[in-house]
């Protein structure tokens, strides 16, 4: 049964005085990841906006414990957590990496691998904002064509890669999409794959008002046109059995998309593109879903 | 019991005796054989930890600080190139004072590729905040071991400790090794009580971004642990000497009660040169040695001898020997050689020529400056 917004957890596992960014979608998807982990949880944190974001020593805005760990070792330092919870019988707590994209898709992505390929019990969470924002917006594997960046001035050239697909390659009990604006479907997928064992990979999509240069009061807005345009898809695969969720169920199911100039045109790091640009990135993204029609299509659930 | 083996295979036992709840380590050569035999005692059965077969070094260190943060005791082992690929988890190890034990077993580094003793792979880690012990033989690999974890799990040192030996020379030379029994070591080593730990029962948050105010603090603390380390390390090795028989501390002298001139060195060149030493006194060469057992903490105040003479396997280009010049400028009339080099064997007769050449007011990289 779906759970409804009314129902999620009172109890509040992100305090106040936190320092992120007024609109950040970090600290809501990480208040609704810990509504639906609890208290029985170890977050590990490699370098990235979530270091900051936790406010700075000796104070801390998030109530579990937390680890902050170097950028590209959060998977590794998780596995070590798994592995003395396991050796010291305290395996009712469960290790949470939480992750800016740059940490998963690009410098992390050996630890990660490593991770997911031994069978850590562990859950990865790779909150994508798309571009390394804690230095200050660069580019990172996950920024899409003809996005702005301050590495990439005249847009990045290259298309981004797609990590769950490479966490699908790992064969791992859980892989999972979600985003901000779907509050109950990403707590559902976090309650899933909290009762699961071995590796489990959620990914967020987590738009950054000053990264994507948009107003910070349409942040769920921009989550829900990502999930609307066909930019971002929600789904998840349980070992193995894919499933889409959500909007993404009902366009596999056959709901037009909506234009995808709808969503590049809110966001300022799109402002320069010409039209064969936004042609460029709206055949990717139609490429993106025949693909998926030709695989999970042809159900009338998505499944 | 005497057991006869390789370093290590020895160090091995030691790391098994110690029992770790957590070891994570990937091979690399001449370490490998540690890692082999680690694996093995898990999955017979022999060892009860988790073994962690991570895909790099970085993620080893990373793993062990993770396991260690959660108030486990770790185990793993490098050399060379695997110590390099740590070094920032290094300097993560002992900023958030985890007393981690890893063994390296010195090599030196590429390119080109050579795999023989050097100790500039962990010298080059001086300032990391880990407690750096060097053995002369396989039984000192051994008991360093052992007592690493008691100086290091003490709450008045809280820092890793690294136990390093020369590759090859020590590390697959089968020597003999008194091995205490069992509950001998956990009498010696209890459970390990961890100062600080991860705890949902407790939540806090470790490692987020620290203010200078605190930051000079914490660099502070940790050099003043580091600093008390030599009292413990003394402490602990008394102990382990009223224990077991063989006594510890800093550093090691021998036959330097009347001595001229004293030797200086670290790791197996220590062996060679007691050697040297014997042969010169019967020369009437009023010489002595002291082997360096602890380079970090430095035990600098102890080596107040009137004529030093420094060898060292390694070497900081565009300064000379590590250990020449952390002693140098300390009063003393000091004399750096530069031996041994990427495996390259220093013999006793090579350490009584260093001993001619000081004796002439000469110093340098050994054989190419001077010989
Ligand atoms: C080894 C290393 N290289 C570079 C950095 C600098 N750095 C810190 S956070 C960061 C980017 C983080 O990006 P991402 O993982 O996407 O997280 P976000 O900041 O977007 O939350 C970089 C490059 C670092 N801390 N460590
Ligand atoms: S830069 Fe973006 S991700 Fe980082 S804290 Fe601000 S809003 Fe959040």
């Amino acid at each position: 049964m779906m759970v409804a917004i009314k129902d999620l957890p009172l109890d509040e596992k992100i305090l106040k005085g936190h320092a992120a960014c007024p609109g950040c979608p970090i600290t809501i998807a990480l208040r609704i990841a810990l509504k639906a982990l609890g208290e029985k949880t170890m977050l590990v944190i490699p370098a990235s906006c979530s270091a900051v974001v936790q406010a700075l020593y000796p104070k801390t805005a998030f109530n579990v414990p937390t680890l902050n760990i170097a950028f590209e070792a959060s998977a590794a330092a998780a596995s070590g957590v798994s592995s003395a919870l396991k050796a010291l019988e305290k395996e009712d707590v469960l290790p949470v990496v939480w992750a800016g994209d740059g940490g998963s898709y690009d410098i992390g992505l050996q630890a990660l691998s490593g991770a997911l390929e031994r069978g850590t019990d562990f859950i990865y969470v790779c909150y994508n904002n798309q571009m390394y924002s804690n230095t200050g917006i660069q580019r990172s594997g996950a920024t899409p064509y003809g996005a702005w960046t301050t590495t990439t001035w005249k847009g990045k050239e290259e298309h981004q890669k797609e990590l769950a697909e490479i966490v699908m390659a790992h064969h791992i009990p859980y892989v999972a999409t979600a985003t901000i604006a779907y509050p109950t479907d990403l707590y559902e997928k976090m309650k899933k794959a909290k009762e699961m064992k071995g590796p489990r990979y959620i990914e967020i999509l987590a738009p950054c008002p000053p990264g994507w240069r948009f107003d910070m009061s349409k942040t769920v807005e921009m989550s829900r046109l990502a999930v609307e345009t066909g930019a971002w898809v929600l789904y998840e695969m349980v070992d193995g059995k894919m499933e889409f969720t959500g909007y993404s169920k009902r366009l596999l199911a056959g709901k037009k998309r909506k234009p995808i100039k709808d969503w590049l045109k809110m966001q300022g790091r799109f402002r320069h593109l010409t039209e064969e640009d936004i042609e460029e990135i709206k055949k990717e993204i139609d490429a993106k879903w025949d693909y998926y029609m030709k695989i999970y299509g042809g159900n009338e659930d998505g499944k | 019991m005497i057991v006869i083996d390789t370093g290590n295979h020895i160090a091995a036992l030691a790391a098994k005796m110690a029992k770790p709840h957590v070891i994570a380590a990937y091979p690399i050569t001449p370490q490998t054989t540690i890692v082999e035999r680690l694996a093995q005692y898990v999955e017979n059965g022999e060892m009860d930890a988790e073994f962690i077969r991570v895909e790099s070094e970085h993620s080893a260190m990373a793993a062990c600080i993770g396991a260690a943060s959660v108030g486990a005791r770790t185990f793993t082992a490098t050399s060379s190139h695997g110590l390099l690929l740590m070094h920032e988890m290094l300097h993560w190890a002992g900023l958030a004072r985890l007393p981690i034990v890893m063994v390296n077993v010195n090599r030196a580094l590429g390119p080109g590729w050579n795999i023989w003793s050097d100790l500039n792979d962990s010298l080059s880690q001086r300032d990391t905040g880990w407690i750096q012990f060097y053995a002369s033989s396989v039984q000192e690999a051994y008991d360093n071991i052992i007592q690493a974890y008691k100086i290091a799990e003490n709450e008045e040192v809280m820092l890793p400790a690294m136990i390093c030996y020369d590759g090859f020379i020590l590390s697959h030379t089968s020597m003999p090794a008194e091995i205490p029994e069992q509950h001998e070591v956990d009498k010696f080593l209890p459970e390990y009580k961890p100062a600080w730990k991860m705890d949902v029962e407790k939540p806090a948050t470790h490692g987020n971004i620290v203010p200078p105010e605190y930051y000079i603090q914490i660099r502070y603390d940790m050099h003043l642990a580091m600093e008390r380390a030599k009292k413990i390390i003394q402490e602990v090795g008394e102990e382990f000497g009223r224990k077991f028989g063989r006594e510890y501390g800093l550093i090691h002298e021998y036959r330097c009660d009347d001595a001229d001139y004293v030797m200086v060195t670290m790791s197996s060149i220590a062996a060679e040169g007691r050697v040297a030493v014997d042969r010169l006194r019967e020369k009437g060469e009023k010489v002595g040695l002291v082997n360096l057992r602890t380079f970090r903490p430095f035990p600098r105040e102890m080596l107040k001898y009137d004529k030093m003479i420094v060898i060292d396997r390694d070497i900081s280009p565009g300064l000379g020997g590590v250990v020449y010049n952390e002693i140098r400028g300390n009063g003393s009339e000091v004399y750096g050689f530069m031996a041994g080099l990427g495996g390259m064997d220093v013999s006793y007769k090579d350490i009584e020529r260093m001993y001619e050449l000081a004796k002439q007011g000469k110093e340098g990289l050994y054989p190419l400056e001077v010989k």
